[in-house]
């Protein structure tokens, strides 16, 4: 009986998102590139909007795994194939991971049931769509110097770039990395000899 | 019609998701959906910037350098970040934000 459930919730995700490519492709006749475009930034939009928004915070979690995954091919259709594959490795294997072990280490039963939004809820709701609008009108009337068609980005110069020009700044992030990992560990280390109930 | 082969179609999608993280961060009461909201902050501010890289060719090979340092500086991010929620969470049992009011009393 939960199965068909499933499936029918799977089938009407299905297409809420296939529904914009295949606008895109009957009404204004795009390529392949718009549709997956249109598909895959309504995933996007909409997983980013449940992890804001549910009430379950480990779903929210999943959801923004599904929203990573979106912006992941979004990158490809932008001919962008390193930042894909850096963005899949590092924001779904790494961060994801991270943050579901914190979600199952710090929620306790009683949390889900509670007020999610803070009282400022709707004040912040106003004030994205603002910022969002604004952005929007910015982006559409600005005549952006430089810019041609798509070009993508090639991997050869990404690492000639990397390894040349930009290699001060490729250690120093290592040096940042392992900094963090350091201090990470110190911070959610447990103290043997002090007790909970601290005066935070 | 090449919906993908516009520049500005992806800033306004870098903006939406920029504009629901910002809710995010600023309506969410528990910690970790706050530390998601600055994810997809991160996330739509790398879409813009590797779209630029893909369409201006004096910033092809930047932009992808500029997204992955981004990256790695979200990773560090992340990794604070949840230790600082964890460390608190164990000394006031919760993860609700609007609870840590010790420097307020």
């Amino acid at each position: 009986m939960r199965a068909w459930l499933y499936l029918i919730g799977g089938l009407i995700a299905f297409g809420v998102v296939a529904t914009p490519g295949l606008a895109v492709m009957l009404l204004f006749g795009g390529d392949a590139a718009d549709i997956l475009l249109a598909s895959l930034a309504t995933l996007m939009l909409v997983s980013a909007i449940a992890v804001v928004t549910m009430r379950d915070i480990i779903r929210c979690g999943l959801a923004m795994i599904v929203s990573f995954l979106a912006l992941a091919g979004i990158y490809v259709i932008l001919r962008a194939p390193i930042v894909a594959a850096a963005q899949v490795i590092i924001y779904i294997g790494a961060i994801s991971v991270l943050i579901l072990f914190a979600i199952m280490l710090t929620q306790d039963k009683v949390a889900p049931a509670r007020l999610v939004f803070q009282t400022q809820a709707l004040p912040a709701g106003i004030a994205a769509i603002v910022l969002a609008v604004l952005v929007a009108l910015a982006a559409v009337g600005t005549d952006w110097p430089g810019a041609v068609d798509r070009i993508g980005i090639a991997t050869v110069e990404v690492a000639q770039l990397l390894f040349d020009e930009y290699l001060l700044p490729f250690e120093v992030v290592s040096v940042l990395l392992l900094a963090a990992v350091v201090g990470g560990v110190f911070l959610a280390k447990r103290e043997p000899s002090q007790r909970d109930e601290g005066p935070i | 019609m090449g919906f993908a082969d516009s520049l500005d179609n992806y800033l306004i999608l870098a903006g939406a998701l920029f504009a629901i993280g910002a809710f995010g961060f600023l309506a969410r009461r528990n910690a970790i959906s706050m530390l998601m909201s600055i994810e997809l902050m991160l996330n739509a501010v790398n879409l813009a910037i590797v779209a630029f890289g893909a369409f201006v060719p004096a910033l092809q090979g930047d932009g992808a350098i500029i997204a992955l340092m981004v990256m790695a500086v979200a990773a560090a991010e992340a990794t604070v970040g949840l230790a600082i929620v964890i460390a608190i969470f164990r000394n006031r049992r919760t993860p609700l934000v609007d609870e840590y009011d010790a420097m307020r009393r």
